[in-house]
């Protein structure tokens, strides 16, 4: 039995490095520190794998050898006009960097997992820029945290753990003694409602007693915790305070928060379904902050007004700047989608959405993105590595991935590799194979291998290595 | 039968998070993505009861779920899906210059739909070749 410590999780963003794996005979055993998910992956990431390499041949996938499978991504690769390689977010860092060096020789478009999550913060951070800082600062620092339009409880199971609302920092500690001694309270009208309707044999509702604006503990001398979502999710439900805003206003919202803040008058009686007042309230407790910091998830870029709900929420970060010190930060879903933007653009200067058909990168999202390339049937073939593209595009694009011929690189059987034409599987990075992947605050951690891969899997960047290799030799003997 | 329009939230859960680590054939994932979590006042007015099937069509298409009480309830007039290959099915892939398609606040239409049933993986999978 081996004990490996200091593992990094290569599950979400937020990419903890405090895991402890036990390990039997090549298995991991028992995944210590680790959240549900990361526990799920630890303990059965090989449960639904393809271990050889698969193309399918007359609609049936057959088994073949890696050197089959790779000369014929490679064909398919050479043969396409307009190829498209997305993925790249579950994947190191190096094997991104091979897989562009494989876009620019074949010329494709180069698009990954940011394209639908947090593409729309990037194209306004382009815009506005980004006051922001590594969550270790948070950690010790941050009194006033705001989660918008994100639910870490289920998304970043460990984020509140480790760097806001439950986490002991060196100047605010955890708040999760208040939370428990909440928890306790509801638990305890529970058993009262409970109880009464078996007294009484009748419905007992039990009135909570309702506060005007802001809740009390929310001017604690201590770290608060704000929701601001569309429906009350589980982190809410742990925060001082939670706000329901109104499908689709999040934009009228943070303007009108703007407003409050640079302290103008608004003549309305709500926003967002907020009355004013509470509003006033709320821009109060951001101005008298010591360190706010507005964590923002896929509500806010998903829905109407996309990126300009971001450029509101980093303006409104700017404009309390004047008053106190204030931060912000997307919370970035897959653990190596930071590292993808920033390989992307050491290599061709953008970080998403890069056409490289003409020889020379050109980003236009909306143009050169997965989704509207895939939509508009353009792309006449498709690579697919460490991602899923069919569960999570719109219909509209997936029935045009199955159109074409498509490569996927993953090791877990998906809806995207069950229409593929060649399955690479690859060793899982960082569990059969290391590397590098930067966590949501851009700090890179390393990734480890922890058991063997089967003899039958490479590395990511290996297999790209090997595929770009024969797309050399295909387009020599071609010349 | 009753309908109501209604906008749809796709979004993460700790369950759908789960299982799509353990792989997307597991119990786990397939069971909380074909879930449609609905406010409990809605699912009075719809006449449904819980699990049963129910039918959600938007601009894009139309998938049938399994309908099932919101724990996060009230959210009314506003149904959850957690992020998959059925949500997908119905999302709007225009992306409004974005690259990013809209998958949260589109609007639909809901009906109950007892004589349907809930497509499995792979069923779903060749609909999509069929349709390309």
């Amino acid at each position: 039995m081996a004990v490996i410590t200091g593992v990094t999780c290569p599950v979400c963003g937020t990419f903890c490095d405090d895991i402890e794996l036990i390990i039997e005979n090549n298995v991991i055993v028992e995944a210590r520190n680790a959240c549900a998910m990361g526990a799920a992956k630890f303990l059965n990431y090989s449960a639904h794998r393809t271990k050889k390499p698969l193309i399918r041949k007359n609609g049936e996938l057959v088994e073949v050898s890696m050197d089959e499978a790779v000369e014929k991504a490679a064909k398919i690769l050479v043969d396409a006009n307009y190829p498209l390689m997305y993925g790249w977010s579950n994947t190191s860092c190096e094997a991104i960097r091979t897989g562009l060096e494989l876009g620019e020789e074949v010329g494709a478009v180069m698009d990954n997992t940011s394209t639908v999550c947090h593409g729309p913060s990037i194209l306004s951070v382009q815009d506005v820029g980004i006051p922001s800082a590594t969550l270790g600062q948070l950690r010790h620092r941050a009194d006033l945290i705001i989660y918008w339009a994100s639910n870490p409880w289920s998304a970043h199971p460990r984020h509140a753990e480790r760097y806001t609302m439950f986490s002991d920092g060196r100047f605010e500690g955890s708040t999760w003694k208040s939370y428990l001694s909440r928890l306790r309270g509801v638990m305890s009208r529970k058993k009262i409602q409970r109880a009464s309707n078996l007294v009484l044999k009748q419905d007992f509702c039990f009135t909570p007693q309702v506060e005007e604006g802001l809740p009390s503990s929310v001017h604690q001398k201590r770290r608060r915790t704000i929701v601001i979502d569309v429906r009350k999710t589980r982190t809410a439900d742990a925060a001082d305070c939670f706000f329901q805003v109104e499908p689709g206003t999040d934009y009228e919202l943070l303007q009108a928060l703007r407003v409050l803040v640079n302290d103008g008058e608004l003549d309305v009686d709500e926003v967002a379904g907020i009355p004013i007042e509470t509003l006033e309230q709320l821009a109060d407790l951001l101005v008298n902050c010591k360190l706010g910091i507005i964590f923002f998830g896929l509500g806010l870029t998903m829905s109407k007004g996309k990126h300009r709900n971001i450029d509101a929420a980093i303006n409104l970060t700017r404009d309390l700047n004047k008053r106190t010190k204030f931060l912000i930060m997307p919370m970035r879903g897959h653990y190596n989608v930071t590292g993808v933007n920033i390989v992307f653009t050491w290599q061709t200067g953008y970080p998403f959405a890069v056409d490289l058909s003409n020889g020379y990168p050109r980003y236009n999202p909306g143009e050169t993105s997965a989704v509207d390339i895939l939509s508009r049937d353009e792309a006449d073939a498709t690579m697919v590595i460490a991602s899923d593209p069919v569960a999570h595009f719109p219909r509209a694009a997936s029935k045009n991935i199955a159109k074409h011929p498509l490569i996927a690189i993953d090791p877990e059987v998906t809806p995207t590799t069950m229409l593929a034409d060649v399955i690479i599987p690859p060793a899982f990075v960082g569990i059969e194979a290391e590397g590098t992947a930067y966590r949501m605050d851009h700090v890179p951690l390393p990734l480890k291998k922890v058991v063997e891969p089967p003899e039958t899997c490479l590395s990511d960047q290996e297999i790209l290595q090997r595929i770009l290799q024969k797309v050399r030799e295909l387009r020599r003997d071609m010349n | 039968m009753p309908k109501l329009d209604v906008l749809v939230l796709t979004g993460r859960t700790i369950e759908q998070g789960k299982g799509k680590e353990m792989g997307k054939l597991s119990k786990v994932y397939l069971d909380d993505v074909v879930q449609c979590n609905i406010d409990p006042q809605d699912m009075k007015t719809l006449k449904l009861k819980q699990n049963t099937n129910v039918k959600v069509t938007t601009n894009f298409g139309s998938v049938v779920l399994k309908a099932v009480k919101s724990p996060r309830a009230p959210h009314p007039k506003m149904i959850f899906i957690s992020y998959g290959p059925w949500a997908s099915m119905i999302s709007d892939p225009r992306t409004n210059g974005t690259g990013m398609p809209s998958l949260k606040g589109i609007p639909a239409e809901i009906e109950p739909a007892p004589n349907e049933r809930v497509l499995s993986l792979q069923e779903l999978v060749n609909q999509l070749k069929m349709e390309a």
